[in-house]
């Protein structure tokens, strides 16, 4: 069914061989993959890109990312085991895209916004957005517990990639507020998107680079490529690499090593410093892997083999950052400790906080349809409220 | 000073418009061919050149992507007022529409409002091609969070369009674009306009009520006209509102008149007559001496244009309900 790129357009009218230019869609990351930290934990040079944590001390940021991925993993550990439990209906696990979430996250100012889709937990953690929060949308009590101005990190939107086009409006309006370009670093701003490759073959998606590219809006599109959208591979969506997408549309791209912290923070440092700038924006591919199934209802066994796990298992994000710690005396055992003792204490902590989270009120479901009760629904609240009262005492 | 004007329906949402941008400089507009163009209607004509292309935003020719960045506008403190070419051309943003834009509120319990526009010129009797004679309403009535709401007079147009851009809920806001360069009225805009949300009567009467909102209020007051030289006094009321809808003058008339046709130009199968037919079914089922009828489009396609005034309700289709609905 399925032509190589290959056997279309080589050698005639249409032009140069696609695999040629393009090279293969998918070769684990590929030649242009930025990486700064291999899974051996060895840091290497990119002509490119550069490990820069401008006024801080370089160490303390490696052991900053570390806690950060080994916290963000234990939340997803956490809300995995909670949903067996029966505790929360749902979980989107992250397991394996620590890095990526970790150093697109760190990589923000206070004054950025980000626009998340339903797994952006390491992201939200960067925020400071209480992890228990999560929880509550996959519990069923709301569907976005927390304030998306406190943060500056949006709901979790559900439907594939629409939050691509939000996140391209937000950044107009930055322009407009005058908060681009000025060469203040404390004000000039940008704007996030973080997506997946499932949702690169929406029309939102495309509509967002479309429009981000028109008014040169400053919004990083970043997407994790965890290479699997539910069952379907990364193959289905795209004949090429996404990174390479992003010329057509008229702006950068660049392929980053997901499961590289320094890489994926250093590449969206620079992304969003562009936008920040005035410069436009980027599209940057996190080439990573879903280790976990899609949800907690999904059964990847179906339809992948357990040899890519074992292949990507090398590659955790969080080992070789261990490695390259302990290798060059950066981290003690007690540093390691210490990690380990605050992830329990966080593990608990979400576990009780779970359990405890209170179901809303039926009648709450009228509250805030529109910014003030409207006749037709008071009517209906009401009615819904004497129904319930009539069963006092019955049940 | 101000002073009554005489202005058709395309000058008044213009004058609306820009008077809503003076008064909030939060207010950007935003569409296809708004700008330089003015809009293929001309409702945008003239306000680039003396906002700029900051406010007055022409777009990319991408539906989904003119409201999908509108919400990120509105999130960011922006009332973005965007304009949908022709009503046959909503259904790409439908679902940033419904799934978006209406529960954006909901889903973050109040803290993000939605104060956005969006324009949709809608309804038939412009000789069109496909898709461009559509009337959508009751696809966004169906869902909650979103407002929506039809001018059928240019007086309506000034004030409803700055009302709606005052609100902080999204508001669907249909004008009937076969109105727009059909008849002047005398504006005066040092008036007080009614509530947005608000059902009106436009002309009184006793036996039977006919309700209509956009495009077929025109043709319901012409009915009323032809059914008083043959005696019969039909109560005119122009709905406005159709999410909310603003029920108690419909009660109020009908437990008069006891009668009552409704007509749109949408599909009669489930569209708003269904609704008011209910509702008015459970509060005056007493008052009532006959069914609610319906008279609106056939459950068909739009078809073209050479027969659209045969599909399209018009005066003798109104009257025949009220012929119908006497007979009982």
């Amino acid at each position: 069914m399925t032509q190589r790129s290959s056997e279309v357009g080589a050698g005639d009218g249409f032009g140069p061989d696609l695999a040629e230019v393009f090279g293969p869609s998918q070769q684990d990351g590929g030649p242009e993959l930025v990486q700064l930290l291999t899974p051996e934990g060895e840091r290497v040079d990119h002509p490119g890109f550069r490990f820069d944590t401008e006024e801080r001390a370089e160490d303390e940021v490696i052991r900053g990312f570390y806690r950060d991925m080994v916290l963000t993993r234990r939340i997803d550990v956490e809300a995995t085991a909670l949903q067996r439990h029966g505790e929360l209906g749902i979980w989107a696990q992250l397991l394996g895209q620590e890095a990526a979430q970790v150093g697109a996250g760190r990589a923000l100012r206070p004054q950025d916004f980000v626009f998340p889709t339903y797994r952006e937990h390491g992201v939200a953690w960067c925020r400071g957005v209480d992890p228990l929060d999560l929880l509550g949308l996959f519990r069923g009590v709301d569907q976005g517990g927390w304030d998306p101005d406190d943060k500056n990190f949006g709901l979790y939107t559900i439907v594939i990639g629409a939050q691509t086009l939000h996140a391209t409006g937000y950044a107009m309006g930055m322009q407009r507020d005058g908060v681009v370009g000025t060469g203040d670093p404390d004000r000039d701003a940008a704007v996030i998107a973080h997506f997946g490759d499932g949702a690169s073959s929406q029309g939102d998606v495309n509509e967002a680079f479309v429009f981000a590219a028109s008014y040169n809006a400053p919004v990083v599109f970043f997407c994790q490529n965890n290479q699997w959208a539910i069952s379907e591979p990364f193959e289905r969506q795209s004949r090429i690499p996404l990174y390479q997408r992003a010329l057509g549309f008229g702006f950068p791209g660049v392929r980053v090593d997901g499961n590289d912290v320094l890489a994926t923070y250093a590449v969206t440092q620079a992304a969003l410093q562009r936008a920040r700038e005035g410069q436009g924006p980027t599209f940057v591919e996190a080439y990573t892997y879903r280790m976990g199934a899609h949800t907690t209802t999904d059964d990847p066994t179906r339809y992948r083999l357990s040899d890519d796990l074992e292949r990507w298992k090398l590659k955790d994000p969080i080992a070789r950052v261990e490695a390259y710690l302990r290798r060059n005396g950066l981290a003690d055992d007690d540093f390691f400790g210490a990690v380990q003792a605050e992830a329990d204490d966080l593990g608990v902590r979400l576990r009780e906080g779970c359990r405890a989270l209170p179901d809303p009120s039926p009648l709450s479901i009228f509250d805030h349809v529109y910014a003030e009760l409207t006749e037709e629904l008071e009517v209906q609240r009401d009615g819904f409220a004497a129904y319930l009262e009539s069963f006092e005492g019955v049940r | 000073m101000a002073q009554t004007q005489k202005v058709t329906l395309a000058k008044a949402l213009n004058m609306g418009l820009r008077k809503a941008m003076e008064d909030d400089p939060k207010v950007v507009l935003m569409g296809e061919d708004i700008g330089k163009l003015g809009g293929v209607f001309r409702i945008t004509d003239g306000l680039q050149k003396d906002f700029g292309e900051d406010r007055v935003i022409d777009s990319p020719l991408a539906e989904s992507g003119i409201v999908g960045t509108a919400v990120g506008l509105a999130m960011r403190g922006y009332r973005p007022v965007v304009e949908i070419q022709f009503d046959g051309f909503v259904y790409p943003a439908y679902d940033q529409i419904v799934c978006q834009v209406a529960k954006i509120q909901f889903r973050s319990q109040g803290k993000l409002k939605m104060p956005m526009v969006i324009r949709i010129p809608f309804g038939g009797g412009i000789g069109a091609v496909e898709h461009h004679s559509e009337s959508p309403e009751a696809q966004f009535a169906h869902t909650p969070g979103l407002k929506v709401v039809a001018c059928s007079n240019p007086v309506d147009g000034y004030w409803m369009i700055q009302q709606a851009i005052a609100s902080d809920d999204p508001v669907i806001f249909l004008e009937p674009k076969r109105q727009y360069h059909a008849d002047k009225a005398d504006l005066d805009d040092t008036a007080t306009p009614e509530p947005l949300f608000t059902s009106r009567v436009v002309r009184a009467g006793s036996d039977v009520t006919v309700l209509a909102y956009g495009p077929t209020v025109k043709t319901a007051l012409k009915a009323a006209e032809a059914a008083a030289g043959e005696g019969r006094s039909l109560e005119v009321i122009d709905l406005r509102t159709l999410s909310p809808l603003d029920m108690a003058p419909v009660y109020e008339s009908v437990r008069r008149t006891g009668r009552v046709v409704v007509t749109h130009e949408a599909h009669v199968n489930l569209g708003m007559g269904a609704e008011l037919a209910a509702r008015i079914a459970e509060e005056c089922f007493y008052s009532l001496e006959a069914p609610v009828l319906r008279v609106g489009a056939f459950d068909t396609p739009y078809p073209p244009s050479r027969i659209e005034e045969d599909y399209l309700p018009d005066l003798d289709r109104v009257l025949d309900a009220v012929d119908r609905s006497m007979g009982f």
